[in-house]
């Protein structure tokens, strides 16, 4: 099952390697982790997708803990998380299906960045479903290069005091 | 005041109480031992890296203080290596210092240049790579309190050639302010009173020990639980010392080479309260059949071990002392309301205790047995005893039954061959006064030797005695259990050093031992000698250590080691 970690953690250098040591050395895989600073410049957040059963988590987070960098950790709960990646898909467009794909682009909500002689490259934000969705659209008409960032998440605020 | 980093160094470790530092120059370290040169701090000079870091770790042991170890850049810091691990896997307060090379020639592959805050990632608590000297009180600060608190462990610092020599204003460390790292120490009050239910209500109680206790310096409280509420107690290798061995509720180490008596208890109790252990794989067998009729109340300062390995009903996260105390005074008011009688669940431990000593055959011939025996017997359990790795360690722990806390000195985790020798060095450093005695193989004091020259040179009376049989023993063992007898690659005897000779090279005292009937009279002479000596006992080759559980079955399956 895949979780989604929120992870505050000490904004300096060497803590990337240290947290991604740790899952490698308890024979985790990422799926895919992002980070960057929060609100206040001393601290990271790093939003890491694992797939993993649960118990074996659990070991991970208590080990993550332990770690003198890791402030907090959360198992964000997805009903209750807002979550988010962006990707960047550069696919050939050649005149006879630009149109078509500029359909999609629109209908998904996406942006295109880059007009080229054959490609088109689209900009995708959403939630992991859109962005698969997208990108499975796109991928007939040859998708050439991808890149995204993994997903960031935050813990929904409060709807009632 | 304008300090170099090494002077601001050095002052701050004069702040921590640091005495000693086991070490070994070289040039990315030349400014601190410059300082170091003046300094009221003792350096031990090792002949080896490793053995560096292994005495730090012997010596925290026996005095609970942090342990201090420094190398130079590169090599010196990769030697560093098996010992920081070996501190990691047992929790030992340890702070290790090298050197780097200079800040703007880092990822350059300068000379000597390791990355070995990369390279110890794994098997530190922490480490730091210091960019400027003005940081440095700060620093060691934080790598002390964090060495020695909650689950104590090793902090590596690396500190670039420039950083040492730079000026810098010191400025006392400040109030520590670490948010993200904060032990529990005591332990959580409901818990505490279902577990002191749980022990009152148990038909079938068991205590096990582990290396905790002797970590917090909780052997009193251990003993306070133990005459409180007389269950039988158990302590794994780690553990070794933190019960007085000779008394009737004790019975022995549990696991691989525990006793019958321990691995039958454990497998049949129906309560099992571990007490700052981990359920390490040498202690449980196979795991879907350890205890399995156990409610398991376990006490940990580390919450990652809890339900870990061994899913625990009660689990306590907090330091074993502070939770011992709460837990005392928790049975106490809980014995008000009751207890079950376990009159019959003690006798049958002390019918399997009857049953299944340790035993050994008892004939002419020199065995190792009997030469631990006659050791523990002369000490009468008092020495601090040192091991190496393989058979010299387990019949150390079968056969020197320790009575005094801390006294027991071991590579339990990691199973570092040539821990004992600079192990003893650092013990005797610590306790000056004491019996310091390093029970060894040839094998592993083999790779070790050339420590002989630190023990002569800084005047240690420390006491190596190796079981001498000519194999790297253990293997030995198991290829002949398990693999037909193919003695592959174990057999010494050809190339071992005359290890009396050996000694006398380094001005140490060589004896050598090849008779029974020699046997108490070396010991005595070694232990009253001021001199560094090495005994030589000639052993019997094929010795076995027993009873033994192969790996991958219940420990309730042992082999061996009963009376014929």
């Amino acid at each position: 099952m895949k979780h989604t970690l929120s992870v505050l953690v000490d904004n300096e250098p060497g803590v990337l390697a240290r947290i991604a040591g740790l899952f490698s050395r308890r024979g985790f895989n990422i799926d895919s982790l992002a980070v960057g600073r929060t609100e206040d410049s001393k601290y990271s957040r790093m939003t890491i997708v694992v797939d993993g059963e649960t118990h074996s988590l659990e070991q991970v987070m208590k080990q993550l803990h332990k770690l003198v960098n890791v402030l907090k950790i959360n198992d964000l709960d997805p009903r209750e998380t807002v979550g988010r990646e962006l990707v960047l898909i550069k696919v050939n467009a050649p005149p006879a299906t630009r149109a078509q794909i500029i359909e999609i682009v629109d209908i998904f909500r996406a942006n295109i960045v880059d007009v080229a002689k054959n490609t088109l490259t689209i900009e995708v934000t959403g939630d992991t479903n859109k962005v698969h969705a997208i990108e499975e659209m796109l991928r007939p008409y040859g998708v050439k290069e991808l890149a995204r960032t993994g997903k960031i998440a935050l813990a929904r605020g409060l709807k009632s005091e | 005041m304008k300090l170099t980093g090494a002077e601001a160094l050095i002052k701050s470790l004069e702040k921590e109480g640091v005495e000693v530092i086991f070490g070994y120059p070289g040039g990315a370290v030349l400014p601190i031992y410059d300082v170091l040169y003046d300094s009221k701090i003792r350096h031990i000079l090792v002949r080896h890296e490793q053995c560096a870091a292994h005495a730090a770790d012997g010596y925290a042991r026996v005095t609970g203080k942090v342990g201090v170890c420094m190398a130079t850049s590169g090599p010196g810091a990769t030697n560093l290596v098996t010992g920081i691990a070996n501190a990691q896997l047992d929790s030992i307060p340890m702070v290790a210092f090298t050197g780097q090379v200079a800040t703007h020639m880092i990822g350059t592959d300068g000379f000597q240049e390791a990355d070995i805050t990369g390279i110890t990632l794994p098997i530190v608590k922490h480490n730091y790579l210091v960019k400027d000297a003005k940081d440095l009180p700060q620093i060691v600060r934080e790598a002390f309190y964090i060495a020695s608190s909650g689950r104590p462990g090793p902090v590596l610092i690396d500190i670039p050639a420039d950083v040492s020599k730079a000026q810098c204003v010191y400025r006392e460390s400040a109030q520590l302010n670490l948010a993200g790292y904060k032990p529990t120490i005591k332990g959580h009050a409901r818990q505490i009173k279902q577990a002191a239910k749980a022990i009152c209500q148990a038909e079938r109680p068991l205590i096990v020990g582990g290396g905790g206790i002797l970590r917090s310096r909780a052997w009193d409280e251990l003993q306070k639980l133990v005459r409180l509420t007389r269950i039988p107690i158990t302590t794994t290798l780690m553990g070794k010392s933190a019960y007085p061995e000779t008394d009737d509720l004790y019975i022995g180490m549990p696991g691989m080479h525990g006793t019958r008596c321990a691995n039958y208890a454990l497998t049949e109790c129906d309560l099992l309260v571990a007490i700052g252990m981990r359920f390490d794989d040498r202690v449980t067998g196979k795991l879907s059949v350890f205890a399995p009729e156990a409610l398991v109340v376990h006490i940990d300062i580390d919450p990652a071990e809890i339900s870990k390995n061994i899913k625990a009903r009660i689990p306590i996260v907090g330091d074993a002392k502070a939770v011992l105390k709460q837990l005392l005074v928790a049975v106490e008011k809980e014995k008000l309301e009751g207890t079950k009688d376990i009159e019959a669940w003690r006798e049958q431990i002390n019918n399997w205790k009857k049953k299944y000593p340790l035993i050994y055959k008892k004939d002419g011939k020199l065995r190792p047995e009997f030469v631990v025996e006659k050791t523990c017997e002369i000490t009468k359990g008092k020495a601090i005893i040192a091991t190496e790795v393989g058979q010299n360690q387990m019949w150390a722990a079968q056969f020197y039954k320790c009575t005094k806390p801390g006294s027991f000195v071991s590579s339990g985790g990691l199973g570092t061959m040539g821990f004992g020798l600079p192990a003893s060095i650092g013990a005797q450093v610590g306790k000056p006064d004491e019996v310091v005695i390093d029970i060894a193989g040839d094998g592993s004091v083999q790779m070790v030797s050339q420590e002989l020259a630190t023990a002569v040179a800084s005047k240690l009376p420390i006491n190596i005695f190796i079981l001498n049989n000519g194999y790297l023993g253990m293997v030995r063992q198991w290829q002949e259990l398990f693999y037909h007898c193919r003695y592959s690659s174990t057999d010494l005897a050809v190339g071992t050093p005359d290890f009396v000779k050996l000694a006398e090279a380094y001005g140490a005292k060589g004896i050598r031992v090849t008779k029974k009937s020699e046997v108490e009279s070396a010991i005595k002479e070694a232990i009253k000698s001021p001199k560094t000596v090495v005994v030589d006992f000639v052993v019997e080759r094929e010795e076995n250590v027993f009873p033994m559980v192969p790996s991958g079955v219940s420990i309730s399956e042992m082999i061996g080691g009963e009376i014929e």
